[in-house]
């Protein structure tokens, strides 16, 4: 008798447990915490998506009259409503991979500096003050380089260079140019060169470190086999991400690569960038092609930047698998 | 102590309702041009201490002014450029133009040697902008400069990277003086530049000029003074130089009158007239032809304010007033608003 009442006891208490424990045990609020995490996730990728949505709608105008000129071409001619694009993307990918080509020794010398051979009480400070490069505003950037850097390129750097005789340093020079804007660029990315591969650099056990030592090697070696080796997956991603900083920068290149789309090997003459042309030109276009293109560039430097990023996606996956066999 | 509180909301009620039925829109929305925009929010400032009114503006620059204005999220507009008719086809309900001060345009350069008073012609600043003339000491500039010492040096050329106003009257200037300007390269808020660099701002273009020995430029006149380059004298359409000044200003938009439209749609560059500075401009309000009352009560009474009491502002801010006899014309335009 007593039993089958205590059976549909406990089985009343498993129906009326499940709603209370659902609501109260971790497994439910792990269920919503996930949910909600992955609505914010989805929801970046839906407003990247909306962006590109968006330009490509406002550059239908334009891919209607230019087509793949627009692509192809060179001309920006506003009040002839003719719009090519080549001479932007050509400064903005050269201008930021001369700053790659610049703040990659120096940040990853940085960075080796403060993890491996700098007394401990140094540190600290001097990681401290190359991070603080990265929170100066880049309008304050461009107007240093207009009234500090490009003064200095046109009197002491660029005569050098010019005297080097090598075809890509040609005068006479202002001091705006392509190579002046890489150079401010660089300064912009050490801070993100150096934070990332610093903290990639700290990373790596001390045991390699000291099994390179007992085997004999010297200081360098140690740096080479111990340290940078095992990173080369962290410091493409640290030259990644400054890369793409660079690519978008706008107020400090604006400032000093001249604004002159022009296609020129010669680094000393001006140039300009995608990110220049939109923010310099937006604000007063008139012409409906002209805003078109203006936004087609938009989608451009969207599309280009998402490519750099796959194609470092790519090298990062394809050094790590060979790393690992 | 009670009926006397219920009195007193009573009072402030009534106050407020009679401010209503007064009928002015409590506060306008604006938005335009970024040239004018240090003389406009003083305006704005002073009409509000006066008539109680906010007006909210926007200096987001012409295009984006005109833009607004055609959605209609805006009560007015500004603009450097007269708007075509095609930009005004789209305005529903179309739209009137309204000058409200001028600005000139200076030459602003620097050669060594040089400190002050290099005369040009429209026919040399052409060719220096075409880049042919590319030396200082070229014949074209010294015939012009007789017994100044011109350097053997580069001409860098310097102009505004960034949409404006300014480049839209330097070219327009350039386009009426030159057949192989106005061929090859027209007039606009940004244009093909045959030769030279480009500086974001009339602070970049300034700030080339004062680092780039043997450059010149063109900024607006306050710029020029408040950064204390030294800027050309131009030769003017009846042959005379004039400096860029706000006197001189005011001079070409005198000039310009006898052929001016009556809709004040119209670039004043190459002016007639023997003091007028040859490169200047006027910068418009753009504002509807019919409003609910509200708004266009406002809208009026303060177009009738800047006419009598704003322009006697201008000349502090380095803008030129309008000639007295354009004031009037003006003034007489107010009254096709409709409310």
């Amino acid at each position: 008798m007593s039993l089958p009442l205590e059976v549909s006891n406990s089985g009343r208490a498993e129906k009326a447990l499940p709603l209370f424990l659902r609501l109260t045990q971790a497994g439910f609020g792990d269920r919503l915490f996930k949910k909600i995490t992955a609505l914010f996730a989805f929801l970046i990728l839906f407003l990247a998506g909306l962006t590109a949505f968006t330009l490509w709608r406002a550059s239908i105008p334009c891919i209607q009259k230019m087509g793949w000129s627009f692509l192809n071409t060179g001309d920006w001619d506003p009040v002839r409503e003719m719009f090519g694009s080549v001479p932007f993307v050509y400064g903005t990918i050269v201008s930021s991979f001369l700053a790659l080509l610049i703040a990659t020794p120096f940040g990853l010398g940085i960075s080796l500096f403060l993890t491996e051979l700098a007394p401990k009480k140094m540190r600290e400070p001097v990681a401290f003050l190359v991070e603080t490069l990265a929170a100066i505003p880049s309008v304050v950037y461009g107007l240093w380089g207009i009234f500090l850097l490009a003064p200095f390129m046109r009197v002491h750097v660029d005569p050098i260079l010019i005297k080097s005789g090598l075809p890509i340093f040609k005068g006479p020079s202002t001091g705006l140019s392509l190579f002046t804007a890489g150079v401010i660029l660089s300064i912009m990315i050490l801070p993100t060169i150096t934070a990332i591969s610093r903290e990639v650099f700290e990373a790596v056990p001390n045991s390699y470190r000291e099994s390179a030592k007992a085997l004999g090697a010297t200081s360098w070696e140690t740096i080479q086999l111990a340290v940078m080796k095992p990173s080369k997956v962290g410091i493409l991603g640290a030259v990644m991400l400054a890369l793409g900083r660079a690519l978008g920068e706008t107020m400090a290149v604006t400032m000093v690569i001249g604004n002159k789309p022009e296609v020129s090997g010669n680094l000393l003459d001006p140039s300009h960038s995608m990110a220049s042309v939109i923010a310099n030109e937006f604000s007063e276009a008139v012409g409906d092609i002209h805003i078109s293109a203006l936004a087609e560039i938009g989608l451009l430097l969207m599309t280009i930047t998402l490519v750099l990023n796959i194609v470092a996606h790519l090298l990062v996956w394809a050094t790590t698998s060979k790393f690992q066999r | 102590m009670k009926s006397m509180k219920k009195t007193m909301i009573g009072a402030l009620a009534g106050a407020a309702l009679m401010g209503v039925s007064m009928a002015q829109a409590a506060s306008l929305n604006g938005a335009g041009a970024t040239f004018p925009y240090p003389i406009y929010s003083k305006w704005f400032y002073e009409y509000n201490k006066s008539k109680g009114v906010q007006i909210n503006y926007q200096s987001i620059g012409s295009g984006g002014g005109i833009q607004q204005l055609t959605n209609g999220t805006v009560d007015f507009g500004a603009s450097d450029a007269p708007m075509t008719d095609e930009q005004i086809s789209k305005v529903k309900g179309g739209v009137i133009h309204f000058p409200t001060v001028a600005g000139a345009v200076a030459l602003a350069y620097n050669v060594p040697g040089v400190e002050s008073g290099l005369k040009l012609s429209s026919s040399v600043l052409a060719d220096i902008y075409m880049g042919v003339v590319t030396k200082w000491n070229d014949p074209e500039i010294a015939d012009l400069n007789p017994g100044v010492n011109l350097p053997d040096l580069n001409i860098t050329v310097a102009h505004r990277s960034d949409g404006s106003g300014t480049t839209n009257i330097f070219t327009n200037y350039l386009t009426k003086v030159s057949s192989k300007w106005a061929s090859s390269v027209g007039f606009a808020t940004s244009v093909k530049w045959p030769v030279g660099v480009g500086g974001k701002g009339n602070e970049g273009v300034a700030g080339l000029i004062s680092q780039v020995p043997g450059t010149i430029g063109y900024v607006e006149l306050a710029y020029a003074i408040k950064n204390k380059l030294p800027y050309a004298t131009m030769k003017n359409k009846s042959g005379h130089y004039v400096e860029p000044t706000i006197a001189s200003t005011t001079a070409a938009a005198a000039g310009a009158l006898k052929t001016m439209p009556s809709d004040f749609r119209v670039m004043i560059t190459n002016a007639a007239g023997a003091d007028a500075y040859p490169i200047c401009g006027f910068t418009w309000l753009l504002v509807h032809p019919s409003y609910n009352s509200d708004t266009g009560k406002t809208v009026t009474d303060f177009l009738h304010w800047y006419l009598s009491e704003g322009e006697g502002m201008a000349k502090d801010l380095y803008y030129a007033p309008l000639p007295e006899s354009l004031v009037s014309k003006v003034e007489k335009k107010i009254e096709m608003i409709k409310y």
